[in-house]
């Protein structure tokens, strides 16, 4: 890969890291209220169903996270096993996405 | 590995988010893959979470709540070199990090026990 | 605390395999480093390789792993860094070849600044004359102070002996290097920002620095490769996401 496209790589990785400052603060906060007295499912589809701020919410979060962990990966499988070049790139940009998209996977059936 | 050349406050927060950074992105497939399965309908959830009330569960839960606010805490005191320049800080801005993770772990450990 | 009467000096004794041999040093006052490097080759063994010059932490050559820190020897004193039973332990610096004993080989670190276009590009007079009329710096501005926060580096390599992302990532261009173009980048005379900028981004460049400061925390001039790392990364930043290159 290009150090162009590696500068691009890091971008995004900033970028996410950006969202997900952001993102994790409010899933924290969100974890240690609702696992006050129990968790149930009622209680956790009640606030998500049909709330489309939620769905968008959890939706970018998880290509947030699935990006910003996949690049993080790459970054240390090059440092540590030396695996590097652009088919391994082009396999961890994979790898994030398909993340991410399990997470929508998951978000979509907190929402439907 | 020699430790004396790294003994110094900002490469233990290295190692910190580097290892909190590399058991979060192998548990990020792992949740949502297991979230997307289990989220299929009230009951299927419902059973989802009994199983997450034992103890061993709940304490490997209270692990990545800790990992995750550690991850957190460091990568805001990156970005506050990286983006705001803030140099002097650095040393107070890894015990803050450090504090931080800890108390949202034991806030999520109060609560869930 | 009390000195010992005599120190036990472990020196590195060939190249990239060898070992360590003993040494017996008598203890003096405000002894340095360098001076128990420079007793041992003159009275205990002429065969002992070392490089040092100006003895005043001026000339950056006489640096070597100290008890398994880089540092400057000629400046660094006994009494700091000895362990309680008078041991020293002496290395050539990290991350670069051996040439002999405590003598490490520079040329790969002096050969990462030319790559980061660490050399001044005067704006006016590309071709290295000398331009018409003297550029008004004010020392107070943004950029300038930037520049001299940077600018007294001596190339001694504590930094880049002491940065693990050299160690991972060969072609990784290091601390110095970086910070040297830094410097450059916030030179308002300088001409050759775009091209400086592309050569220090990047997996070989600033983009792989993981801020640990170990560059920072080790150098003898106390300056900051770490900040001026991040400088960089923040330029190129704002750069890419707003198109600018």
């Amino acid at each position: 890969m290009s150090t162009r496209g590696q500068t691009h790589l890091w971008v995004v990785q900033r970028v996410t890291a950006m969202i997900l400052a952001v993102a994790v603060l409010v899933h924290l906060v969100t974890i240690i209220g609702a696992v006050r007295g129990g968790l149930s499912a009622a209680e956790i589809l009640g606030r998500t169903r049909g709330n489309g701020a939620w769905f968008a919410f959890y939706a970018v979060f998880a290509l947030s996270a699935g990006l910003h962990g996949a690049i993080g990966l790459r970054n240390m499988a090059a440092e540590t096993i030396g695996l590097r070049g652009r088919g391994a790139d082009i396999a961890w940009l994979a790898i994030g996405l398909v993340t991410a998209g399990f997470g929508i996977r998951a978000a979509y059936g907190l929402f439907a | 590995m020699d430790l004396r050349p790294r003994a110094h406050p900002t490469y233990l927060a290295f190692v910190v988010h580097r290892v909190s950074g590399l058991l979060l992105a192998l548990f990020l497939p792992l949740h949502f893959w297991a979230l997307g399965s289990a989220i299929s309908g009230e009951a299927r959830l419902d059973g989802f979470l009994r199983w997450t009330e034992n103890p061993l569960v709940k304490a490997a839960e209270t692990g990545l709540v800790v990992l995750l606010a550690a991850h957190l805490a460091g990568g805001l005191r990156v970005m506050a070199l990286e983006f705001l320049g803030w140099r002097k800080r650095q040393k107070d801005m890894v015990a803050i990090s450090a504090g931080l993770a800890l108390l949202v772990g034991l806030l999520f450990l109060l609560n869930v026990v | 605390m009390a000195e010992p009467a005599s120190l036990k000096v472990s020196v590195w004794r060939g190249g990239e395999q060898g070992d360590f041999a003993r040494y017996e040093v008598p203890a003096r006052a405000n002894q340095t480093v360098l001076d128990v490097v420079t007793h041992i080759q003159r009275e205990l063994d002429p065969s002992l390789a070392y490089r040092f010059a100006c003895r005043v932490g001026m000339c950056g050559s006489c640096a070597m792993t100290v008890n398994g820190r880089a540092r400057w020897t000629c400046r660094t004193h006994v009494r700091k860094v000895v362990g309680a039973d008078g041991e020293l332990e002496l290395r050539p610096l990290a991350n670069l070849p051996v040439i002999r004993d405590l003598a490490a080989d520079l040329a790969p670190f002096f050969d990462k600044w030319q790559r980061a276009q660490g050399r001044f590009q005067p704006k006016d007079a590309p071709d290295g004359a000398v331009p018409e009329d003297f550029v008004v710096v004010p020392p107070a501005s943004k950029a300038r102070r930037e520049a001299d926060a940077g600018i007294e580096c001596i190339g001694c390599a504590v930094c880049y002996a002491s940065c693990d992302v050299v160690a991972w990532n060969p072609d990784y261009l290091g601390p110095a290097a970086l910070n040297r173009a830094w410097t450059l980048v916030n030179d308002v005379r300088d001409g050759a920002h775009g091209d400086r900028l592309d050569a220090v981004a990047g997996d070989a460049g600033c983009h792989s620095c993981h801020s640990t400061q170990s560059c920072t925390e080790r150098c003898p001039k106390n300056l900051d490769p770490s900040s001026a790392i991040a400088g960089l990364k923040r330029r190129l930043f704002w750069d890419t996401l707003l198109g600018r290159r």
